[in-house]
């Protein structure tokens, strides 16, 4: 479980997040919704560090991360898989290679047992054949796949998950959700994922947090976001005809 | 200010790169792999430009000693000197600033815009050390090998314009290659050589690891990269020769 305090973040005396307070389960996917800038990107990196938070407390399973001296950090670090909104993968670096990165930097494993590790993640996002072939050789959606298969490398007890499926085709879009969620629920992961796709937000929103120009707007889940009376997120969920279309419905 | 933020941030930084490495056995490994993709695949040019460098200073060092009373041999000498003391080190250096420094800076600058570099940091590397430091220690051995290849190659070039134009003899210029050999030019440019090393490769990560944005910035982190390590290696070029030589 991951908890927020009144976490505040600006850039250049702009004001990114505004004193968000929310709670990450474990063994649940966290959705974090919302429009293009509204801050999703900037909450997730602040979650896991890489930007440095002006005010307020994140707190890792009882482990608060700013009271944690460099090596208690480091470990917290260890048990963090992202999947970067690009990917991210080392373009120098096979498909293989890339998986294989963190056993070799954090285990003693035998080159053999961290080849199998590696395999075993590469099996599990269900991408065949590719272990040779580098990044710039494969379509974007076999490289979130492999971006995944290289966040639960080192079975992590956190994954954070950035727009996994932008720039995706539906039916990719759908597989990789569900991969995320297998992964999540067989593992007993806490799982952050950011996404703008209303589609993800049906398949996998297990608990979901809507950001509004940095705000935390609302909270809820997969079935209570239809019924909503909050008119931005409404305008952000049915923001499509074929959603209007769907609300009338229901 | 900028300028001085730049160099604060500039020490920041190598205080990040020489940090002590987490596991000693993939950055060996990055060691070598450096070695080869800054030094050795810098032989080619290297030897291009050493080979016209060596002709073209004994060409012009034989068009200008028209003086008969001066000896021939002279004109051996001085594309040995030449190139031992300044252009085997200085121009090589500064002709590698752009090969090797452009890429470092494009690489490491794509890496940085692409997340590359914010993934390593979330595993719990340390980026700047991880990518850099084998960088700067490879090729701050490499060099000295490539500046005296460079010199050899150099010498040659030399050679093959007294064997095929009649400008200079063999024998003379021959003679003229052994003669007076100081050997402390030698570790002079050698010297040179290693402080080179260590600027184009720290200098062009240092623009790289900062690029902020996307491809557009890339290339001006690589730009910026070349031109800052050519003038500082021209300023300790200057420094060092002051130090060493006067
Ligand atoms: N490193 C940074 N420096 C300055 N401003 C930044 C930085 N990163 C993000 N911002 C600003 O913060 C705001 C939120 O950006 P963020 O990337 O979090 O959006 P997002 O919700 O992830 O959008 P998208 O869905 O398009 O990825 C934007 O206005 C952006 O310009
Ligand atoms: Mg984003």
């Amino acid at each position: 479980m991951i908890e927020v305090k009144n976490i505040s973040k600006s850039f250049d005396g702009k004001q990114v997040l505004k004193d968000i307070t929310a709670t990450f389960h474990t063994g649940k996917i966290n959705l974090i919704i919302g429009q293009s800038g509204s801050g999703k990107s900037v909450l997730l990196k602040s979650l896991v560090g890489l930007h440095k938070i002006d005010k307020g407390e994140i707190i890792y399973d009882k482990r608060p991360y700013s009271t944690l001296n460099f090596k208690q950090k480091k470990q917290i670090r260890r048990e963090i898989g992202m999947v970067f909104q690009g990917g991210a993968l080392f373009d120098s670096a096979t498909v293989l290679e890339n998986v294989m990165f963190p056993l070799e930097m954090f285990t003693k494993m035998s080159p053999a047992e961290k080849r199998d590790r590696a395999e075993f993640c590469i099996e599990k996002v269900h991408l065949e054949n590719a272990n040779k072939k580098y990044p710039s050789e494969i379509s974007g959606g076999m490289q979130k796949r492999v971006a995944i298969a290289r966040a639960i490398a080192l079975n992590p007890k956190y994954l954070f998950c950035d727009e996994p499926n932008s720039g995706l085709d539906p039916k990719t879009s759908i597989i990789i959700d569900n991969l995320i969620k297998e992964i999540t629920t067989e593992f007993n992961i806490t799982t952050i994922v950011n996404t703008h796709d209303m589609n993800s937000v049906m398949e996998i929103g297990d608990n979901i947090i809507y950001i509004y120009q940095g705000n935390k707007w609302w909270e809820g889940n997969k079935s209570e976001i239809f019924k909503t009376e909050n008119p931005e997120l409404n305008n952000f969920v049915f923001a499509s005809e074929l959603y209007k279309k769907i609300k009338k419905t229901i | 200010m900028k300028s001085l933020f730049e160099i604060g941030r500039y020490f920041v930084f190598l205080t990040k790169v020489f940090a002590r490495p987490e596991k000693g056995k993939m950055y060996f490994k990055r060691f070598f792999e450096e070695i080869y993709s800054l030094g050795i695949n810098s032989l080619g040019i290297v030897t291009i430009i050493s080979v016209f460098m060596g002709m073209v200073i004994t060409l012009q060092t034989a068009y200008n000693l028209e003086n008969p009373l001066i000896p021939e041999y002279l004109v051996g000498l001085t594309t040995r000197d030449s190139m031992i003391l300044e252009f085997s080190s200085t121009i090589v250096g500064l002709i590698l600033a752009g090969k090797v420094g452009s890429n470092i800076a494009s690489e490491i600058g794509t890496m940085q815009v692409t997340e590359q570099i914010d993934a390593l940091e979330i595993m719990g590397v340390n980026p700047a050390s991880f990518l850099v430091m084998p960088k700067i220690f490879a090729f701050m051995f490499i060099l000295p090998f490539l500046v005296i290849f460079s010199i050899f190659i150099g010498v040659t070039g030399g050679f093959i314009i007294s064997a095929t134009t009649n400008v200079i003899s063999i024998q003379d210029y021959l003679y003229g290659i052994h003669y007076a050999f100081n050997e402390y030019y030698v570790t002079y440019t050698l010297i040179k050589s290693v402080f080179f090393a260590f600027i184009i490769t720290s200098v062009s990560s240092y623009f790289g690891y900062y690029t902020k944005g996307g491809a557009l910035e890339v290339g001006r982190a690589s730009t910026k990269g070349v031109v800052y390590s050519s003038i500082f290696i021209l300023l300790f070029n200057y420094i060092l020769t002051q130090l060493l030589l006067t």
